[in-house]
């Protein structure tokens, strides 16, 4: 089979196609997002939190969850650290041996709805939007439940309904997305009691945290978790002692989750338009090789034929030459042989004839 | 010997009863599938799974999907060797290792229908919302893609099993094409499922994460497609000699000196990158640790040690080594998807908050890897995959 006009056109529609099928992504752009402008966010100032769980109660009846096993005003759930499950969208820990601090320190955890969320960033299915509100939402009507944006958020929220056969949703804090639009309060900034959770625009809660660090230095750590970290959260955090102590990764870095898979999203089209073009080479060359392999063979192979039909003539001449000289050679010895005879058949007449002189 | 008792009883001489050990072991796993499958899509994950909201993947990912596409990665190698480099004298190991490939390919998809909550949705993210920024998208569209591709490529020997001779002479035609696309489509996905993790930095172990993630996982599935030819030739000769003709069993030594020789540059190479990887983000104090001793087994246990093994072994012949390294590199790969998406995940955790698989997970991929087996034997038995088809001969 040799490389056709035809078949080389055909195989380059053929990698056309491929670089059409290719995905583009914003995710692998060099466009920079800070939050959509006037997005909302709350501030939760660890220092204020007394671990009272009415933002848990507040949050449970909001969204219609199931009831606790333990009532809400039972402080001994406080004892073992929660996380986020299918049916409890926030909950309160208590950190005994916080740094710097005399008493217990209470954290309130949830969904940080973060302005480049890495659930958004893995989600398949588009299922996860961040909305120009501040929430980050989630659509359960196309969720295919592959669980990747669990696997990809770096806060361990999103939790699944693993006891669903047929419906399971993955389960997170909507940031009261619906009381939001209507202009309400969130169902856990409402209901707090000491104020340690305030409902604004982020760029406001932003200036509000800075103010409060600059009039009580003494008072907080000097870092608004969530202003950076993972490129920026709409939930941002105040404390009095060092995140680390109270179960907040320090560790995240300040990369967006987007921007951790844009090099690999990147490469997709150099793959594609790349492997064809190369992939085609190597079969002409290897097709090219074959062809003069094939040609050297049959070459050699005349050449040996030739090498031997030479061979064999030059033998046969010098085989006839031979015969010849070796016929030659052998008249003049039957010539030689003859005139001998007759020399000594001369010689013994004449010896006779001298005898019978004698005689 | 009927149809039916084919099924079951090639192996066996025929009038032997359909009891024969394979059989009862393999109906038995099937069976006890066949319950757990009722039980997950009528009582939902939680009933059959230890999945949680830490480690929503399991098994069914880190080893039926994340080492099942590895291990299929033998249909793409070898065509790609035989069809685009032109190395003729592999050419019996095309089929095996394609049927090898769709197989596996197909039953990573069977297990996917397992694994996510909501199986029947599986074409909504090419259907209704197309979630381009994600690399699960990327690999969703390549496994889609390649599973047609090896399913025609795969698809001559029951066409000539049927004697559907223009069909065949069709899908022929389209050699070349299939396979370039197959490697581009392989060389994406495989990628790809490593670059599933460059999303989590902050929960897997820094000693296995790193930005080549995506070139580990290319370059591993290499070796784990050349191994898994080697591995699946000797359980083949194993079981169903009788079923190799001449040129087959002529080749078959040869295929595993070369595929041996190449495992071995290509170990070599991987090793070389793994240690790169961890040097670029110099994590050499981590290999202290308890984590590092572990990333050591992986690293010299089932890298450098497979490598060295399969160069002896080629350089004195010696095909037992060959086959055994073969066997030794494949566990190597499954070890390392097991690493990347269970073990080295999540290391953050206290170890009593860790996934241990529950035994109803691990009877699914028992099952689903039995089923691959069962339906290899009925294809191998009765269609031109280890032998020529008289009708074809000298055709390709």
């Amino acid at each position: 089979m040799s490389v056709s006009r035809r078949k080389f056109l055909g195989w380059l529609g053929a990698a056309g196609m491929g670089t059409a099928f290719g995905t583009s992504a914003n995710a692998a752009s060099n466009k920079h997002f800070t939050g959509y402008p006037d997005s909302m966010g709350i501030l939760h100032d660890i220092s204020l939190c007394v671990g009272c769980r009415s933002c848990e109660a507040a949050c449970n009846k909001v969204n219609e969850l199931p009831p606790p096993e333990k009532p809400f005003d039972d402080k001994s759930v406080l004892d073992k650290k929660r996380r986020t499950t299918a049916s409890v969208h926030t909950v309160v820990n208590k950190y005994d041996n916080a740094e710097g601090t005399k008493g217990p320190v209470f954290v309130k955890t949830q969904c940080n709805h973060c302005l480049e969320p890495a659930c958004a960033s893995a989600c398949f299915v588009k299922a996860f939007a961040k909305t120009k509100e501040g929430p980050v939402s989630y659509d359960p009507s196309v969720c295919v439940g592959c669980r990747y944006c669990m696997v990809a958020c770096p806060f361990n929220i999103p939790t699944y309904e693993y006891d669903s056969a047929f419906s399971p949703r993955v389960m997170k804090c909507t940031m009261c997305h619906p009381r939001v639009i209507q202009g309400r309060l969130p169902g856990c900034v409402e209901s707090c009691p000491k104020e340690a959770l305030t409902f604004g625009k982020r760029d406001d809660l932003l200036r509000i945290a800075r103010e409060r660090i600059r009039k009580h230095p003494e008072r907080y750590v000097d870092h608004i978790y969530g202003e950076h970290e993972m490129g920026g959260t709409s939930w941002l955090y105040l404390s009095n002692t060092s995140f680390a102590s109270i179960g907040m990764r320090e560790d995240l870095g300040t990369t967006a989750a987007p921007n951790l898979t844009a090099g690999a999203l990147g490469a997709v089209p150099l793959v594609v338009g790349l492997w064809p073009v190369l992939l085609t080479g190597v079969y002409a060359m290897s097709k090219r090789k074959e062809k003069i392999a094939k040609e050297e063979e049959a070459q050699a192979v005349g050449d040996a034929v030739a090498a031997t039909k030479a061979e064999g003539e030059e033998k046969l001449s010098a085989a006839l030459a031979k015969a010849g000289k070796d016929k030659d050679s052998a008249i003049k010895r039957e010539v030689k042989k003859a005139l001998e005879e007759a020399a000594k058949a001369q010689k013994e007449e004449a010896a006779e004839a001298k005898t019978e002189e004698d005689a | 010997m009927s149809q039916e008792a084919a099924v079951f009883g090639e192996t066996s001489p025929p009038g032997k009863s359909l009891y024969t050990p394979f059989n009862v072991i393999a109906g038995i796993i099937l069976i006890v599938g066949f319950v757990i499958t009722i039980l997950r899509f009528t009582k939902g994950l939680g009933a059959v799974t230890n999945l949680d909201n830490n480690y929503p993947w399991g098994i069914w990912i880190g080893f039926d999907l994340m080492a099942g596409v590895a291990l299929a990665a033998g249909g793409y190698v070898t065509s790609a060797a035989v069809y685009i480099f032109g190395m003729k004298r592999y050419h019996s190991a095309v089929r095996p290792a394609i049927l090898t490939g769709f197989l596996g390919y197909a039953l990573v998809v069977v297990a996917l229908h397992y694994d996510v909550g909501r199986p029947w949705r599986l074409p909504y993210p090419f259907i209704m919302q197309q979630g381009t920024t994600s690399l699960l998208f990327e690999v969703a569209a390549c496994v889609a893609l390649y599973l047609t591709v090896l399913f025609i490529e795969f698809s001559t020997a029951p066409l000539e099993w049927l004697g559907l001779k223009r069909a065949r002479s069709i899908v022929v035609r389209l050699t070349m094409v299939l396979t370039i696309f197959g490697v581009i489509l392989s060389t994406l996905h495989q990628s790809s499922l490593g670059a599933l993790f460059l999303l989590a930095p902050s929960k897997l172990h820094p000693l296995w994460y790193s930005s080549y993630l995506p070139v580990f996982f290319f370059v591993s599935s290499v070796i784990a497609g050349l191994s898994m030819v080697i591995f699946e030739s000797t359980l083949s000769h194993r079981y169903f000699a009788h079923k190799m003709d001449e040129t087959h069993l002529a080749e078959k030594e040869g295929v595993a000196l070369g595929f041996g020789k190449a495992a071995s540059l290509v170990l070599a190479g991987y090793f070389t990158i793994k240690v790169l990887g961890i040097s670029m983000d110099n994590n050499w104090h981590l290999l202290g640790t308890g984590y590092g001793m572990w990333f050591l087994v992986e690293l010299l246990g089932f890298i450098a040690l497979p490598c060295f093994l399969y160069a002896v072994g080629v350089r004195e012949k010696n095909l037992c080594l060959i086959k055994w390294t073969s066997g030794l590199t494949v566990l190597g790969i499954i070890l390392n998807r097991l690493n990347v998406c269970l073990i080295a995940f999540n290391w953050h955790l206290p170890s009593d908050e860790k996934y241990f698989p529950h035994w109803m997970e691990i009877g699914i991929s028992v099952f689903v890897v039995t089923a691959g087996i069962v339906v290899f034997r009925f294809i191998v038995t009765r269609m031109p995959i280890l032998y020529e088809h008289p009708d074809y001969k000298d055709s390709h």
